[in-house]
């Protein structure tokens, strides 16, 4: 029997129930009348204090606390693709068929539907067979995309007393009885796990395949790693929630969950208008059957906005379990500290830097701590990932802050956002002279495979252009394009047509928003041929202004959008017509002559 | 209301004020969040919400300030209940002051309900994505930072620039094209001057629209903390006549600073941490509360299309007020002093403004196919033309290329032509996407990198009319 406590104060989402005897840390209660969800997140004597996750007005002090005995869970079986949740896992779609489109307190609704039936095919085990945590047990088809694995849960050994024959069973029927150290247990599809506890794993591998964005930037540049952990920091307005929702259509993942934390309502209302339109460029199917959606909106309670990100990662690592690869992103992370501050200064505790308090960056990195490519548990060998992206929104658009600061302290790729860039409508607006990628160097070999071996001088040349470009770009302004030489004029032509035709992508342009990584090394080589071929022709006393009248140059700026499967060809072509107009720019006795 | 206000417990038990803020102690059973009416020494009564209760404690915030009050002879009843507007459709055409109560001395309202001013939040699976084209024919906004109905977009304005009457334009002027259904007008006023108040009710009636606007009015002598509940009025107001009148709602707030400025002040009363430039940490969640209350809803007619106003204190776009509203709003309508100072009218600088919603709501069907190229072309081609007026200023106009000259020529007509306009000029998108066609035609054809050559071919003066479509 769990106790009962009694409301004894009450400042927003805050409350302090004393008779709380015997509560624990991260328990799950149930506060007052309505029985909001509650969480104790702190504890003195008998005094619990906690955080509430609905609207608190109304509460009286002497209402009561009752306890669960039990942390606070997410659900995790067949039925969680496709499913937009709040930040403690209530399906949105549900909530809406029993209140309508507003928010009424006090709804409790299990996160998985009971009554479904799921297709289930036991995997190769017998009855008598020795299985432990992370052995697969069967396989439900959960949608188009994905095939859930039905899996021992962690901590659990033992014989295989009986299993499920072929056929549809809900979430919560046995499909299996073990006979363990402690006796018969019984196991569903459906099970549970603490958010705030990581789901164990046999061991960390390091990350050598990238995580392909299918955005030329990020995939060239600065690319992720599957496994990675990321942050896209920004003012408002350049780009953030844009780029991450390119993540969640084109990211080379199994799964995808979208952490809409703190932000804006219509944000996923649009997310759930397109992806069902939208196919996975690999596969052909539509792309909400692999995407997972959390909405704890700005309007909607911050202390489940502070869990939604660990709602988020728990239903990450289930599907990381199963040996897929998935990739999480967050929008935003700030919104997450923000809620962390509040609740904190509610508590009245020692506020650090900017009144975070100062286990801000501890509970960042145990959240990031969270992404990586691992061994996952169960006797067959699989491997795993979760990759993490967080978008952060310093105050001012200034970086110095304590939330982008202690974010990038822990993570190993780094997009800045510019606003200067944005301004200009230049997008993605990710800065190309301060952003970069820590694994990079372990991912050349993979991009070496499959480009081939000039990739990576490539890669070096376009990014040592822009670099050149930056700094004649302060002689500019101190002293005006005349200084320039020829040959450094054209520089600036070259590192030009890298900005513009390559590095600018727009995601709303429905063949440019995805670029295959083929596609980016054809467009890179191209560009950087006309470049040497400038450079060459300059040298010989042609004049700019005529190389760049060469209807190849119009040419090369389309190339973008050229659909990935005519991109090889077309950038062929475009080269052997590049050569031919070179030729004729000389024969046609220009300046130089042949 | 009235029936709540007979009962509830009353109160002599005054320990402390400070600020806006009462300490009441020796209470019992006090609900978080209720509404409570505090008589004065001499008789006059004022209404306060509950911020922070215990067993036998309770904090109390005045909405009409606490001048005047004292510990001994002030007493305090707690209604038990949360604050309340009354609504009906007669609303429409009456003025309120910033509490909700009638000032324009017309008939008692008769409610049809009484609606809890913060409101619920919408579940974000039930929102419809804004994607219908508003007119307002301000070619500044309709060609580059198009409104969609449905969406929040703010005017980021300075003290002295002319944000009333953009604002006054684009209620008189907005739209949806090829619907017949008009906008009504909600008009929150927090700490405005009475002049502006008077500017805008003059402007309603002016043309005859009265009728179609419900305004409230707390005025810049007006209580300040009041001002925190004003525009929960107006969103109140505003989703009842949106949600349950199928009608379509233009919410005007102004101005936000002010609002803000009261949260700053409740803040500081209770010994908060404070965040950035004394503003508590917990703005941004605050004010979304009231932006977010914009939208479209599935299976509802109406809709709520929500046009703050706020001024930047010293033009700082990073000034939090400006900075937290632009992370919550779909976008933002910037006023530029030096573009006013050149005279130009809406002195609208697009390259800091934005509207996150503008792709639904353009192209094919819905303005002109060509829309997004030619914006994306005006835009890249005034900020090339901005960057080299500022290197102008360091090096001279001799050190610049042809091709340079052609585009610092572009941004002057870009300002003077295409963002100037008259305050009554209603420009139709046809008009303003063909005035950005003349500016562009003035470039090399090669320039234009961001618009299809079938677009070019259609759309570009030069081959105007001589091609098929
Ligand atoms: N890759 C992109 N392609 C085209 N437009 C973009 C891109 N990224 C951002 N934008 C533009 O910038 C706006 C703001 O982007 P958003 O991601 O919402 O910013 P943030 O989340 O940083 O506030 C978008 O509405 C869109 O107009
Ligand atoms: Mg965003």
């Amino acid at each position: 029997m769990n106790g009962v406590g009694k409301i004894i104060r009450i400042s927003g989402p805050v409350v302090i129930a004393k008779d709380m005897h015997g509560a624990q840390m991260y328990e799950l209660v149930k506060v007052g009348e309505e029985k909001l969800f509650g969480e104790t997140i702190g504890i003195e004597s008998d005094k619990a204090t906690i955080q509430v996750y609905e609207e608190t007005s109304g509460m009286r002090p002497g209402e009561t606390v009752e306890r669960t005995g039990k942390p606070l869970s997410v659900e995790l079986g067949p039925g969680i693709v496709g499913q937009i949740y709040d930040g403690i896992q209530r399906p949105l779609t549900s909530i809406q068929e029993l209140v309508g489109p507003f928010f009424q307190r006090g709804v409790t609704i299990p996160a998985i539907d009971r009554k479904k039936k799921w297709e289930f095919t036991p995997a190769d085990v017998k009855v008598g067979d020795r299985v432990a945590e992370g052995d697969v047990l069967g396989t439900v088809p959960e949608t188009p995309l994905v095939t859930h694995k039905v899996m021992v849960p962690p901590g659990l050994r033992g014989r295989v007393k009986s299993l499920a024959k072929e056929g549809a069973y809900t979430v919560e029927e046995d499909i299996a009885t073990l006979e363990t150290e402690e006796g018969l247990v019984g196991l569903q599809m459906a099970q549970f796990w603490p958010v705030r506890r990581a789901r164990p794993y046999k061991t960390k591998l390091p990350s050598t395949t990238p995580l392909l964005t299918g955005q030329r930037i990020i995939d060239t540049f600065f690319p992720m790693a599957k496994g990675g952990q990321g942050s896209i920091p920004g003012g408002f307005g350049t780009g953030k929630t844009v780029m991450l929702h390119q993540l969640a259509q084109w990211a080379d993942s199994n799964i995808i969950v979208y952490v809409g934390c703190g932000e804006r309502g219509n944000e996923m209302a649009e997310v759930l208008e397109r992806f069902p339109k939208l196919e996975d460029p690999r596969t052909g199917k539509p792309l909400m059957t692999r995407t997972i959606l959390i909405a704890n909106t700005s309007n909607m309670p911050i202390a489940a906005r502070e869990a939604s990100i660990y709602t988020g990662i728990t239903i990450g690592e289930y599907f990381r379990d199963m040996g897929y690869d998935v990739a999480l992103m967050a929008d935003s992370t700030s919104r997450w500290a923000e809620a962390l501050r509040e609740i904190s200064g509610r508590l009245e505790e020692m506020p650090g830097e900017e009144g975070y308090p100062a286990y801000l960056a501890s509970r960042l990195s145990e959240f990031y701590e969270r992404a990586g490519r691992v061994q996952v548990l169960g006797s067959t060998p699989r491997i795993g990932s979760i990759s993490v992206v967080g978008a952060v929104s310093p105050p001012g658009a200034d970086f110095s802050e304590p939330v982008t600061q202690n974010t990038l302290r822990i993570i190993k790729v780094f997009w800045g956002l510019d606003k200067a860039l944005a301004e200009r409508r230049h997008f993605p607006a990710i800065n190309w002279l301060t952003s970069y990628s820590l694994y990079y160097d372990s991912l050349e070999e993979w991009y070496s495979k499959k480009l081939g071996l000039d990739w990576s001088s490539l890669r070096g040349e376009a990014l040592s252009l822009l670099q050149q470009e930056e700094e004649l770009q302060e002689i500019v302004r101190l002293v005006g394009p005349d200084a320039l030489s020829e040959s450094q004029r054209v520089i600036l032509e070259g590192a030009k047509m890298i900005r513009e035709d390559f590095l600018m992508q727009s995601a709303y342009h429905p063949i440019d928003s995805y670029c295959s990584i083929e596609k980016c090394y054809y467009m890179l080589k191209v560009i950087l041929k006309f470049y040497e071929r400038m450079k060459a022709a300059a040298e010989r006393g042609v004049l700019i202004k005529e190389i760049l009248a060469l209807p190849v140059v119009e040419e090369i700026a389309r190339l973008k959008l050229v659909p990935v499967d005519q991109a090889e060809k077309v950038c062929k072509e475009t080269e052997a017509k590049m050569v031919e107009q070179f030729e004729n720019l000389y024969a046609s006795g220009g300046r130089g002559t042949a | 209301m009235s029936k709540a206000l007979l009962t509830g417990k009353e109160y002599a038990t005054l320990t402390e004020i400070s600020g806006p803020l009462l300490f009441i102690e020796r209470t019992s059973g006090i609900a978080f969040g209720e509404v409570v009416k505090v008589r004065t020494p001499d008789g006059e009564e004022r209404s306060g919400q509950v911020l922070e209760v215990g067993e036998d404690m309770a904090v109390v915030q005045v909405f009409e300030g606490t001048s005047g009050l004292d510990v001994s002879k002030t007493t305090v009843r707690f209604t038990g209940e949360t604050l309340r507007f009354p609504v009906s459709v007669d609303i429409l055409g009456r003025i309120f002051d910033g509490s909700g109560k009638p000032v324009d001395g017309g008939p008692e309202i008769i409610p049809e309900d009484e609606l809890d001013i913060h409101g619920a939040a919408i579940n974000p699976y039930s929102r419809a994505f804004p994607s219908e084209f508003i007119q307002t024919g301000v070619s500044s906004i309709d060609g580059m930072n198009t409104l969609v109905r449905g969406q929040k977009l703010p005017l980021f304005s300075g003290s002295g620039l002319p944000h009333n009457l953009v604002a006054a334009q684009i209620a008189r002027q907005a739209k949806v094209l090829g619907k017949e259904e008009e906008f009504a007008v909600v008009f929150a006023a927090m700490g405005i001057t009475s002049d502006e108040a008077r500017f805008f009710k003059e402007d309603f009636e002016k043309r005859g629209a009265i009728d179609k606007v419900v305004m409230f009015f707390n005025l810049a002598d007006d209580p300040a903390i009041e001002r925190l509940i004003t525009p929960r009025l107006a969103l109140t107001a505003s989703e009842y006549l949106a949600f349950q009148n199928d009608m379509h709602i233009l919410v005007i707030l102004t101005d936000m600073t002010n609002y803000a400025e009261a949260l700053r002040e409740i803040s500081a009363a209770r010994e908060e941490v404070p965040g950035r430039r004394g503003y508590p940490g917990y703005m941004y969640t605050d004010l979304a509360t009231i932006y977010e209350r914009a939208g479209r809803i599935h299976g509802k007619k109406g809709t709520i299309t929500q046009m703050p106003i706020l001024t930047m204190p010293h033009d700082d776009i990073t000034h939090p007020v400006p900075d937290l509203t632009g992370y919550i709003t779909e976008g933002q309508i910037y006023l530029e002093r030096a573009l006013y100072m050149k005279g130009i009218y809406p002195p609208i600088n697009v390259l800091p403004s934005l509207s996150r919603l503008m792709n639904e709501g353009i192209g094919r069907g819905k303005t002109r196919e060509d829309h997004r190229q030619v914006a994306d072309q005006l835009y890249y081609a005034y900020a090339e033309g901005r960057s080299l007026r500022e290197l102008v200023a360091v090096i001279g106009e001799e050190a610049l290329t042809e091709r340079d000259r052609r585009y610092l020529q572009f941004a002057d007509r870009y300002e003077r032509e295409f963002v100037n306009q008259g305050v009554y000029e209603n420009r139709d998108i046809e008009k303003t996407l063909d005035i950005g066609w003349d500016l562009l035609a003035a470039l090399p054809e090669g320039e234009l990198k961001r618009i299809d050559p079938q677009n070019i071919k259609k759309y570009h003066p030069k081959y105007r009319g001589k091609v098929e479509a």
